[in-house]
């Protein structure tokens, strides 16, 4: 637990706060697979929060991020409301991608969500060409590309580190390293187990850090983002987590990896851990946690309520906009 | 008028292009101080500096893809592959991406990307560079294709392909980069979507794309002294394809052959028959004739290459026989 950092406590709060959104969604999210709402794949963050909160605090909206197949927890910390995300999983036309996309495909570039994706690795080269615009153009913006363990023995992490440190481009690479890709593990793909340190492979600052102690990320992810806002190029971070439902809903989940290894992490659980120490450095009370829990809630229930009466998309559109215009 | 070179005529369209927007870039191998192996970015380096000309590491996924988040956030990337066989290691990235982030950010985000190389058989280039594929992005949804034949369409289509706000596949035949032609000084552009007819005539209408258009002006005039005459269509662009310029040429000769360098099966001159059929089935007096590149990899030695791709002589023949149907 990160334990000597100067992080004000308004900043502490709104974590635990977009922890807990992340968190109920997901739950929410799960529930309504269950239920038959969800037409197609349904990947949740829930045991990841920290990362995706962590990093986004740092972020305006012009800032951009790339997403992965696990991405409703950046969509949300970049500030694409729950209904939007819930609606397009439901396939309605209020979904943030218009029911066209689904979990893998949401996109909101209006807040910079410039989409989760379906196939593992593109979004890491994407998020270098966003900070090829922001150099090009003299604009102050940063661009961050969210991956998995499973992306880095992937080539796009290669070229995409690699362009983005020979141009000094301001992105931030981070590697949610969640031990499984899929149900492969990481231990099996590499034999180097260390991600952080392939950053100086590429001339780049690369850092590892604890994914479920938010500070921690927090204080990580400042200091990138301020690196690439002054000119000062990329870097890779390492955020050691791990994922607690299954990698999809619907899937099994007790082939690759214990109850006991599971159970060991639930106890390392993000809010869990920001939870204990707000309430020991008495910077909130567990009646206020408790409150920010009901009010987060009553949120959610109500997006879910709106996705449910969003229409489904008039089927006459579904060739609406393949081109910018007609030929 | 005076006539430069296709190369110099598109390369005078993408300056005048950079002129105009700074938000206009240009990725590729040795496309920098060097100014492109084909001389396509000549002069450009000295007068916008690296971050507009620059050079990459031999990574096409890698720059490919960095360029699709590039025309996500705001610029307008132009990617210059050299030979557009090496495109093919961006496969992925143009696909699964640069052909649908348009459809799938519901119109939000535009894909204002130029993808530009050389295509096509011959110089005993081999198979890993003289490959054409335009037919496989045809395929795609979401991308426009354009092969251009002449110097005066080179800069006119190139001009509308930067200004474009969807993915551009912009594919220059190898055999055409020192051709010479009339190009105006002044600007213009050249809609997609528009044949032109490069020869009237009155008997058969053969459809043709880059190289095999001159290669059809040539068959076409060598066939006038047997007292044939031959209407050539070069569609310029393959998507989208203007099937109604080859549907009135064919209610007047009443026959069509497709003359493509490029491979047969699930081709261009396949796509061009399945409309004929359905559109002007009743024009037609003869079944429709297809001249293809074999279907096979390139060969290198001058006489298993010049065997596996239409020449002057094989198109005279094929219409001539087309005219015995």
């Amino acid at each position: 637990m990160a334990s000597d950092l100067n992080i004000n406590k308004q900043t502490q709060i709104a974590l635990y706060r977009t922890m807990v959104l992340i968190r109920q969604t997901e739950e929410a999210l799960a529930r309504s697979h269950q239920q038959g709402l969800i037409h197609g794949a349904c990947h949740t963050y829930v045991g990841q929060e920290a990362v995706a909160t962590g990093v986004c605090a740092h972020l305006k909206h012009q800032d951009v991020v790339f997403s992965t197949h696990r991405g409703h927890g950046h969509a949300l910390a970049k500030g694409v409301p729950p209904r939007e995300v819930i609606a397009e999983l439901f396939g309605r036309v209020d979904g943030c991608s218009r029911g066209r996309g689904g979990s893998m495909h949401l996109f909101s570039p209006e807040v910079g969500l410039m989409g989760t994706t379906g196939i593992v690795g593109p979004n890491i080269l994407q998020a270098a060409g966003a900070g090829y615009t922001f150099k090009l153009l003299g604009q102050s913006l940063v661009s961050v590309a969210f991956f998995g363990d499973g992306a880095v023995n992937n080539g796009a992490f290669h070229e995409g580190l690699n362009l983005a440190a020979i141009y000094q481009l301001p992105v931030l690479f981070v590697c949610e390293n969640n031990l499984y890709a899929t149900e492969v593990p990481f231990s099996f793909s590499s034999r180097n187990p260390q991600v952080g340190e392939r950053g100086a492979m590429y001339g780049m600052p690369g850092i590892v850090v604890d994914g479920n102690d938010v500070l921690a990320v927090y204080q990580a992810a400042g200091e990138a983002v301020t690196r690439a806002r002054s000119d000062g190029g990329p870097t890779l971070i390492e955020c050691r987590t791990y994922r607690i439902r299954a990698h999809a809903e619907g899937m099994r989940d007790g082939t690759y990896r214990s109850t006991q290894e599971v159970a060991q992490w639930k106890e390392r659980d993000p809010i869990k851990l920001l939870g204990a120490r707000l309430t020991t450095d008495g910077i909130a009370t567990q009646g206020e946690l408790d409150e920010i829990g009901r009010t987060i809630r009553a949120e959610t229930e109500l997006a879910i309520e709106f996705a449910k009466n969003s229409p489904f998309p008039d089927p006459r559109t579904a060739t609406d906009f393949i081109y910018s215009t007609q030929a | 008028m005076r006539e430069i070179t296709f190369t110099a005529a598109a390369r005078e369209g993408l300056a005048e292009e950079m002129e105009r927007d700074p938000t206009i870039f240009v990725v590729g191998e040795g496309i920098g101080a060097r100014g492109g192996n084909f001389g396509t970015t000549l002069g450009l380096y000295e007068k916008y500096g690296g971050m507009r000309l620059n050079d990459t590491p031999i990574a096409e996924r890698g720059f490919v893809g960095m360029c699709c988040g590039a025309a996500m956030t705001g610029s307008r990337p132009i990617v210059d592959f050299m030979f557009a066989d090496f495109i093919l290691d961006a496969m992925g990235e143009l696909l699964n991406q640069i052909a649908k982030i348009q459809y799938m950010s519901s119109g939000r985000l535009k894909m204002p990307i130029v993808l530009r190389g050389c295509i096509g058989i011959g110089n005993s280039a081999a198979t890993h560079h003289s490959g054409s594929y335009y037919s496989i992005y045809t395929h795609i949804p979401g991308f426009r294709v354009v092969v251009p034949s002449t110097p005066y369409d080179a800069k006119g289509l190139f001009k509308t392909a930067i200004r474009s706000d969807d993915p551009v596949m912009f594919l220059e035949h190898k055999s055409l980069l020192n051709l010479k032609g009339e190009v105006p000084e002044q600007e213009y552009y050249l809609p997609f979507g528009k044949a032109n007819v490069v020869r009237h005539g009155e008997m058969v209408t053969v459809v043709a794309l880059g190289l095999m258009v001159h290669k059809t002006l040539e068959a076409a005039a060598l066939l006038e002294q047997e007292g044939i005459s031959v209407q050539v269509i070069d569609p310029r662009t393959v998507a989208p394809l203007d099937m109604d310029t080859v549907l009135e040429s064919i209610h007047k000769t009443g026959r069509l052959l497709i003359v493509d360098e490029s491979f047969a099966p699930c081709g261009i001159g396949a796509e061009v028959t399945a409309q004929v059929v359905s559109r002007g089935f009743d024009d037609l007096d003869a079944p429709i004739a297809r001249l293809n590149g074999a279907h096979t990899p390139t060969p290198y030695s001058p006489t298993l290459e010049a065997a596996v791709v239409p020449n002057t002589e094989t198109i005279a023949q094929a219409i001539r026989d087309l005219l015995k149907e």
